[in-house]
C-alpha cells in the first residue's frame, strides 16, 4: 500500500547573495511496511526535504501526496491533522526537558484534545513498549541519549501514526545505541506496520535497516536502488564515497599512482561471494589481478561483496570480464582517481 | 515613627506588588509577540516586530522620572490622582512593561528551536505551542527575568516616593533631606535593602529549582 508519494518536490533558501537550492525537484514514494532511507553527506539537502514532508518547511513547488491528498494544497489546520498520521523523530532528540517521560509521550495526544487519563494510559503502553516503565517519572536530563531517543520514538507513535520520519535519529548517538535504536526502529515497523522515511548519512544505518535507498547530492536523488543493488553496482561517485564509510580503506594515498592496468569494482552478490572466483579466472585468462580493496556488507536481503581490483600483464582480459560477468558479478570501471579519490 | 516606617514599608509592597503584576500580565505578551513575530520568528511579521521593537526601545530610554510625569494624565484617568501610592502604581508600570517585554524575549529566545519543532511535529497549533511548550521550557529564565524586574521596580518606587508616591522612597526623601532625621532615613534605606534581598534570595531560589530539569515536582 502507498504510503506517501512525493513529485518534483523544491524548496529554495534565499541568502544574502544566491539563492540555495536545498531541494530540487525530487519525487520518491514510500509503502506500509518499508523503511525508506534517504542518504547524503550534510548540505545534500536531506534534512530540508524531510522536514517538507510534514510542512515544518514550506516547499516552494511539487507534491506531497498522504492518505489522499496533496498536503501541499492544504490549509493549515488540515496538515495539522496530517501531522498526526506523520510521527517525527529527530538528531538531538528535541525531547521537552520541563516535562516527565510520562508527559513527553502524553504530549501529543494531550495536544489532540485527548483526556488526561487516556492520554496517560496510552503514554504508558508506549513506554512500557520501549522498555523504560521505571523512569516514566524521571525527566529527560537523567536519561542517555539511547534512552532519550527511545522516549522521543514513543512520543511520535502515540497516536498511531501511519508514517514515522526519521531525521539523522541515530547520529548523535554512540555505537551501541545506534544498535539499540536501530533495532528498536525495525521492530516499530512491524508491530506498526508504519513506514519510515529514514535521513541518514551513515551508509551502515541505511545497510541494517533500509529497503530502498536514494542517495541524496546538491538537492537532488541521484541514484535510488535496493540496498543490495546500490553495494553491488554503485554508478555515482557520491554513492561510493558514501559506501565507503562502511568498506576498508583504500590502500592508496592520494597521489600516488602505483596501479597499472584498467580498474574495476567488482561487486559479489550472495551467490558468487563467497566462490574462489578470482583465482579462477585469473588461471583461466591468463590474467594478473591485483587486488586493492574489498570487504563483504552484511545487508538485510543478504550478504554482498566487493572487489577492486587492477588487471595487469594482461591475458586475455576481455574474456575475464565476460566470465566475471556471467558469474554474476557487476562490474564498474574506474579510474585511477576514481580510486583514489572516491573509494 | 515605627508606625510611620511601617506604613511606609506597606505602601511600597503595594506599588510594587500591583505594578510587579501589571507589567508581567502585559510585558510577557509582548514578550511572547516579539519572539513570535520576528523574522526568524514561527509568525513573521517584520513589520510588527520593527514598530514594537522601536516603541519599546523608545520607552526604554526615557528616565523614569521624566516618564512619571508623562504619565500623570494617565494616571490621573485611571486612578483619579497623580500623586499618591495609587496613583504611582501607572507610571511604574508603564516603565517596566517594555522592559519585562524585552526581557520575556530574550528568555523564550533560550527555548531550543528543535523542541519548538517537536510540538509542531506532534500537531500543536502555535498558540498551543507557546502555553504547553515555549512557556513552560523557557520558565526558570522567565522566573529570572521576574525577578530582576522586581529589583528594579523597588528601585523606581523609592524615585517616586520623591515626587509624591509615598512610600520607603517618601519617607526617606521627607526625613532625611528636609528634617535631616539620620535615623529614619537610614532605617528606609534599610528597609529597601532588605526587600531587595529577599526578593534576589526568593527569585533566586525558584529559578534554581526550576532549573534542576529534573527533580522539579511544581510542574504541570
Amino acid at each position: 500500500m502507498r504510503l506517501l508519494t512525493v513529485k518534483n518536490l523544491r524548496k529554495t533558501f534565499a541568502q544574502e547573495k544566491e539563492a540555495i537550492h536545498a531541494v530540487n525537484g525530487v519525487s520518491f514514494h514510500v509503502d506500509k511496511g518499508e523503511i525508506y532511507g534517504l542518504i547524503g553527506l550534510s548540505g545534500a539537502g536531506k534534512s530540508t526535504l524531510v522536514r517538507c514532508l510534514n510542512l515544518l518547511e514550506r516547499p516552494d513547488s511539487g507534491e506531497i501526496w498522504f492518505d489522499g491528498i496533496d498536503l501541499t494544497k492544504q490549509n493549515e489546520a488540515v496538515v495539522r491533522e496530517k501531522r498526526r498520521e506523520m510521527g517525527m523523530i529527530f538528531q538531538h532528540f528535541n525531547l521537552f526537558m520541563r516535562k516527565t517521560v510520562e508527559d513527553n509521550v502524553a504530549y501529543p495526544l494531550r495536544i489532540a484534545g485527548r483526556d488526561r487519563s487516556e492520554s496517560k494510559k496510552r503514554a504508558h503502553e508506549l513506554i512500557d513498549y520501549i522498555g523504560l516503565s521505571k523512569y516514566a517519572r524521571a525527566y529527560p536530563a537523567e536519561l542517555s541519549g539511547g534512552q532519550k531517543q527511545r522516549v522521543a520514538i514513543a512520543r511520535a507513535l502515540a497516536l498511531n501514526p501511519k508514517l514515522l520520519l526519521s531525521d539523522e535519529a541515530t547520529s548523535a548517538l554512540d555505537p551501541v545505541n545506534t544498535e539499540l535504536v536501530l533495532s528498536m526502529l525495525r521492530q516499530v515497523v512491524k508491530d506498526f506496520g508504519i513506514g519510515i522515511v529514514l535521513i541518514t548519512h551513515q551508509m551502515e544505518v541505511a545497510k541494517a535497516l533500509c529497503g530502498r535507498v536514494a542517495v541524496m547530492e546538491s538537492g537532488l536523488i541521484i541514484e535510488e536502488n535496493n540496498v543490495e543493488t546500490l553495494f553491488l553496482s554503485p554508478k555515482h561517485a557520491a554513492t561510493r564515497r558514501l559506501i565507503r564509510g562502511v568498506e576498508d580503506v583504500f590502500p592508496l594515498k592520494h597521489g600516488e599512482t602505483i596501479v597499472k592496468g584498467n580498474i574495476y569494482r567488482l561487486g559479489f552478490r550472495r551467490e558468487s561471494v563467497r566462490r574462489p572466483l578470482i583465482s579462477h579466472i585469473s588461471r583461466e585468462y591468463n590474467v594478473d589481478i591485483n587486488i586493492l580493496a574489498g570487504d563483504i556488507n552484511v545487508l538485510q536481503t543478504g550478504d554482498v561483496g566487493y572487489l577492486v581490483v587492477s588487471f595487469e600483464d594482461i591475458g586475455d582480459e576481455e574474456g575475464a570480464l565476460k566470465a566475471l560477468r556471467e558469474n554474476g558479478v557487476e562490474l564498474v570501471p574506474l579510474t585511477a582517481e576514481d580510486a583514489v579519490n572516491h573509494l | 515613627m515605627t508606625q510611620e516606617l511601617i506604613r511606609a514599608t506597606i505602601e511600597t509592597l503595594e506599588m510594587v506588588t500591583v505594578s510587579s503584576l501589571f507589567s508581567v500580565l502585559l510585558g510577557l505578551p509582548l514578550g511572547v509577540l516579539l519572539v513570535l513575530s520576528r523574522p526568524q520568528g514561527l509568525r513573521p511579521r517584520p513589520a510588527l516586530y520593527r514598530a514594537l521593537d522601536a516603541i519599546i526601545n523608545v520607552f526604554r530610554s526615557l528616565p523614569f522620572l521624566v516618564l512619571m510625569i508623562m504619565v500623570f494624565p494617565l494616571s490621573r484617568l485611571i486612578t483619579g490622582r497623580a500623586t499618591g501610592t495609587t496613583a504611582t502604581i501607572v507610571p511604574l508600570a508603564v516603565a517596566a512593561i517594555p522592559f519585562v517585554a524585552r526581557i520575556m524575549e530574550q528568555s523564550l529566545l533560550e527555548v531550543d528551536g528543535g523542541v519548538l519543532e517537536a510540538g509542531l511535529a506532534s500537531g500543536a497549533k502555535i498558540s498551543q505551542l507557546v502555553w504547553t511548550v515555549l512557556i513552560p521550557e523557557a520558565l526558570p529564565a522567565l522566573v529570572n527575568g521576574v525577578t530582576i524586574t522586581v529589583i528594579n521596580i523597588i528601585g523606581n518606587s523609592a524615585m517616586a516616593g520623591a515626587i509624591g508616591g509615598g512610600g520607603l522612597g517618601d519617607l526617606a526623601v521627607r526625613y532625611g533631606l528636609y528634617r535631616r532625621e539620620p535615623v529614619m532615613l537610614y532605617t528606609s534605606v534599610a528597609v529597601i535593602i532588605v526587600l531587595v534581598q529577599l526578593v534576589q534570595w526568593l527569585g533566586g531560589y525558584l529559578e534554581r529549582r526550576l532549573r534542576r530539569d529534573g527533580k522539579v515536582t511544581a510542574s504541570a
